[in-house]
């Protein structure tokens, strides 16, 4: 892994994602949020996870944020007075936020306990071929994760109803 | 510092995560909460993905898919709710939305 590179990319997410909660306009959020994506794609490249990423690009930057920006721009928003919260609470979300971060990174960089199988050199090691590739986690999703699959198949078919539903002009 | 690298993965999740907390609690817009939630959970899908490397396993990469279609089943759902809202109150400020509230 490149630590260059790995720097340079987390200096920009870091970047756009402040923007996303900064930005005053929500459709410059939601094309920071599209930077911030597309960066976390090439992150899961470096991390040996290739579906993933694309899928990445496909779904979110490519499905999730198109609905949102479509949603933003259907809603045709004034300018609002105030953006955000009373600086009180603006003061105490970032001081929550601190201690929760302090708290996370306080876990990540405990040490690992070393994997049970022959892969103790962790990062460092090559990984398996096919690792990351479509196979593989076709594999593992149609045997170990059939189940939970399905159910996924149905949360679908809720979340279709459910917001065709609820968009539904009133008819009366 | 001597700590394998998976933590620099880690730290960056973890950073990322407090960002979309510190914009949902901040931000007075349903949408750019709606958009802080999608960081939250992207940051979580970071940390899968940092795992199933270390650990060589995919199982890590799996879940993330699962995260992938319940973020678009909640995605569309949320807007529509949003909209929905929208049309009855005309505001998509939290502040003026306080139905729920007792």
């Amino acid at each position: 892994m490149n630590p260059g590179l790995f720097c340079i990319l987390a200096v920009l997410l870091v970047a756009s994602a402040l923007s996303v909660i900064l930005q005053p306009s929500p459709i410059r959020s939601a094309l920071s949020l599209v930077v911030t994506l597309f960066l976390l794609a090439v992150t899961f490249l470096l991390l040996d996870a290739q579906l993933i990423a694309a899928l990445q690009v496909i779904v979110y930057a490519g499905a999730i944020v198109v609905l949102f920006l479509f949603v933003i721009m259907l809603l045709n928003l004034q300018e609002e007075p105030r953006v955000m919260a009373r600086f009180g609470t603006q003061c105490a979300a970032v001081l929550l936020g601190s201690l929760f971060l302090l708290a996370l990174v306080r876990f990540a960089v405990a040490p690992l306990r070393p994997p049970a199988s022959a892969a103790t050199a962790g990062m460092a090691a090559a990984v398996p071929p096919g690792f990351g590739s479509v196979a593989t986690l076709a594999n593992l999703l149609f045997t170990h994760f059939l189940l939970a699959f399905e159910i996924t198949s149905v949360l679908l078919l809720v979340a279709i109803v459910g917001a065709v539903v609820l968009a539904k002009r009133r008819l009366v | 510092m001597n700590v394998a690298p998976i933590s620099w993965f880690l730290i960056l999740g973890a950073v990322l995560f407090t960002i979309g907390t510190i914009g949902v609690l901040v931000r007075r817009n349903v949408i750019v909460i709606f958009l802080s939630i999608e960081l939250m959970l992207n940051a979580v899908n970071l940390v899968f993905v940092s795992f199933a490397r270390q650990l060589h396993s995919m199982d890590g990469q799996v879940v993330v898919f699962f995260v992938m279609t319940v973020a678009a089943a909640e995605a569309a759902v949320g807007l529509a709710i949003i909209l929905s809202v929208f049309r009855n109150r005309e505001t998509v400020n939290v502040d003026e939305l306080n139905l729920l509230r007792w």
